[in-house]
């Protein structure tokens, strides 16, 4: 008992300020958006194109780059010649439309996801409880949003919850490309949900497929079977960049940030 | 007839693993099992014939610290089932059925595993082409009798938490028998590695079961040194072999937990949960992601550490090691926990054995096996670590496994960091090897990772066979619930706590 009292105080109060102090620092390693800097590609070089796993760079004539599929892995970054491509530490990264994931490769800065309009805003602003699915995920992203659930992160605070039941949420948060095998259980799942309901996806795989995506067992995403509110890319998402696109949904988020 | 030995994280030609006839094969596998050896795999491949199917298995001598390859080549749609008299071959046999459409005459159980077609025109269930596969869909054991009841459960769970189907058999509150159906999460990774490698295996691998990238990535790239006869270096080995430690650390600080969090205790729940992270934050200082993606690469690691990079990793190590130390230390002193943890969902050490158990689930029984002492490779060749053994079987000493090895693997990431090796150029992965067998077991914080690679005459990916451990432990599982209280299940869950997309694949 007393010592329970005493590691108590020797842990300390460890909930981050965020979001009303700044973010906590990520590791200098982090990798957020990939970058190109230096524009002069000599002609005809298709390095970072052939060498992403997943077919997330394309030339159009820029060259554009789809975070939706993006692994955020080194691959484009190792095949480049010149050495010109490298990720920012951009962690703000979620959008509405799943076409706003494609940006030319060139270009940095947060991905904002827009609020919710008023009315959907009037109902789960404060209070949003989602029934989460993973659907053939690896269990890196289902344990980053497990993560904003710990005192770290408090995702109470916010009004937003996981909770055990579809009948009891307002939305669904879905991990993983959809396997064929959880497609049943998943529109099932959907369906529990009573109306109005939000649908949420998470990781590159609920997004568009990632390193599955083209598989005959999977379905590309989530965004195949379901009208999707909101993108979050990353292989996984840091909690962060979790925790930034549910917050921005809400319209929770101080002018600016 | 015997055998072909193999060393861990070496290849051998092809042809030095001769096809013995059935009645050879089978003996050698039930001499082997008789005499203690484990079946790390057992799997098909396409056979020399357009009618034949290959059979390999990979035996473990975890006793003498040595490894074997057999093969047998079966004709037709069938091959004899081994299950009844070597029980941990049960869902190998199944696996077998399911992806080559042949069946293990006599097998007790013959249900899919994944319930996915198989890559031959075979079904060893005769199912008609359109006919939708469902998971769960067959029937499920029965036990009938007076307010006898079954609970239904799955697939997706009250928690944050990847899908599985169980069904269980009650008397009351009293599970008579459980039984777990999979293959939710099946994504097809084993068929997509053939022909490569190319530029998606790496990523395959760190994602077949995202909890264990490291573990996975380092048996991957140790089977495409082991064919590309790439020597790599001692610091890549060090750095990859701190990285398997945080991964160790992470998952069994957040399974204490959780394991609290199932008991009502929340000092630890709550403090493990933040401490966890911590130790993720540590894997992604050396390589940008928490859960250890590009870390790895064959040949090597994706990223190397300075001076600097190695004294603030230590000065935050020594911190979460305090805090690691308060917050797990509380849980053997509280007896309302103890009195949860004692005595529930009990696996002797006999059935441990019989079920071809691994990892701590194993340790927690009694068997002495961690392939960081047994079958070391990489740095553990040279840096052993101790092993933590208990004997009660029950979840606590599920628990109290995890808790030794946190300690260790602390003491071994901060005796690495102090000696690491100098710098040297990593060397660039050539081509594979034609026609060879690789062999890579490592000891992922589940168990025994075993990846076998079977290359054609182009050196391409002609087999890539991927045993997570809880393709050996989901059993164990269902066994340790024989006779619980249905409302210990979550508990007995957590104290295994095994994969779902690294079973399924």
């Amino acid at each position: 008992m007393w010592r329970a009292i005493v590691a108590r105080l020797v842990q300390g109060h460890r909930t981050i300020k965020y979001p009303r102090k700044p973010a906590p620092p990520l590791s200098d390693r982090f990798r957020g958006r990939p970058i190109l800097a230096d524009l002069s590609c000599p002609s005809g070089c298709q390095a970072c194109i052939e060498a992403c796993p997943v077919g997330a760079i394309r030339q159009d004539p820029r060259l554009m780059v789809d975070l939706g599929r993006c692994l955020f892995c080194l691959d484009c970054a190792l095949a480049c010649p010149r050495g010109a491509i490298a990720h920012s530490a951009e962690y703000r990264l979620s959008a509405r439309a799943r076409e706003d994931l494609v940006a030319p490769m060139a270009e940095d800065g947060a991905l904002k996801a827009a609020a919710l309009e008023r009315r959907m805003r009037g109902l789960f602003g404060r209070s949003l409880k989602l029934r989460q699915v993973s659907a053939g995920g690896c269990n890196a992203c289902e344990a980053d949003v497990n993560v904003l659930g710990t005192i770290g992160w408090d995702l109470g605070r916010f009004g937003i919850q996981m909770v055990a039941s579809p009948r009891h949420a307002d939305g669904l948060l879905i991990t993983g490309p959809v396997t064929r095998n959880m497609e049943l259980a998943l529109r099932k799942t959907y369906d529990a949900v009573p109306e109005p309901k939000l649908v949420i996806v998470v990781g590159s795989c609920a997004v568009a497929g990632g390193p599955f995506i083209g598989h005959a067992e999977a379905n590309d995403g989530a965004g195949n079977l379901l009208p999707v509110d909101l993108y979050i890319p990353g292989c996984p998402p840091h909690p962060l960049t979790i925790l930034d696109g549910l917050l921005r949904l809400l319209g929770r988020l101080p002018r600016g940030a | 007839m015997k055998f072909t030995p193999i060393a861990n994280g070496y290849s051998i030609p092809l042809d030095s693993v001769p096809a013995l006839g059935w009645p050879d094969f089978a003996a050698c596998l039930a001499d082997g099992v008789r005499r203690g050896q484990r079946v790390s795999a057992y799997f098909g491949a396409a056979g020399a014939r357009p009618d034949s199917t290959k059979l390999y298995a990979i035996l473990a001598d975890d006793e003498a610290n040595q490894t074997f390859a057999g093969l047998t080549e079966v004709e037709g749609g069938s091959f004899p089932s081994l299950t009844g008299e070597i029980t941990q071959l049960h869902l190998f046999e199944r696996e077998i059925a399911e992806q080559f459409g042949l069946v293990p005459v006599g097998h007790p159980w013959l249900k899919p595993v994944r319930s996915v077609r198989s890559w031959t025109k075979r079904d060893a269930w005769q199912r008609k082409a359109g006919e939708p596969l469902v998971p769960g869909g067959c029937d499920f054991f029965k036990v009938e009798g007076d307010e006898v009841h079954e609970v239904a459960v799955g697939p997706v769970h009250a928690g944050v938490i990847e899908p599985g189907h169980f069904r269980f058999q009650c008397h009351g509150e009293e599970v008579y028998h459980l039984e777990i159906a999979l293959g939710y999460q099946h994504r097809g990774i084993e068929a997509a590695l053939l022909g490569g490698p190319d530029r998606r295996s790496l990523h395959y691998m760190e994602t077949l079961a995202g909890d264990t990238t490291i573990g996975h990535a380092t048996s991957y790239c140790q089977i495409a040194e082991a064919l590309a006869k790439c020597q790599k270096t001692a610091r890549a080995q060090v750095i990859r072999a701190i990285g398997l430690e945080l991964e160790r650390l992470a998952n069994h600080i957040g399974d204490l937990g959780a394991l609290a969090g199932d008991v009502g205790y929340l000092p630890t729940s709550s403090f493990c949960g933040r401490i966890r992270g911590d130790y993720l934050n540590l894997t992604a200082l050396l390589c940008g992601n928490r859960f250890g993606r590009g870390l790895l690469r064959p040949g090597g690691v994706g990223f190397d550490v300075d001076e600097a990079r190695v004294a603030e990793f230590r000065r935050r190590l020594a911190i979460f090691k305090k805090e690691t130390y308060n917050a797990i230390g509380l849980l053997w002193e509280n007896q309302s926990v103890m009195a949860r943890f004692e005595d529930t969902g009990r696996i002797s050490k006999a059935i441990a054995l019989e079920l071809g158990l691994v990892g701590p689930a194993a340790r927690a029984s009694g068997l002495a096996c961690d392939a960081r002492c047994t079958q070391p490779s990489g740095i553990f060749r040279f840096a052993q670590i101790p092993m933590s053994v208990q004997d009660s079987g029950d979840v606590f000493a599920r628990a109290f496994v995890r808790w030794l090895e946190i300690q260790k693997s602390i003491d071994f990431i901060q005796e690495q960091l102090a000696v690491i090796p100098a710098a040297m150029p990593q060397p660039l992965l050539g081509p594979l090897a034609p026609d060879s067998l690789a062999l890579s077991i490592n000891e992922g914080w589940r168990g025994e990772i075993c990846h076998v690679a079977i290359t054609d005459s182009n050196g391409r990916l002609a087999r890539y066979k991927v045993v997570d451990p809880s393709f050996h432990n989901w059993a164990g599982l269902a066994y340790a619930l024989r006779n619980q209280e249905i409302s210990d299940f979550p508990l007995c869950n957590k104290s295994f706590n095994l994969s779902y997309c690294g079973h399924d694949l």
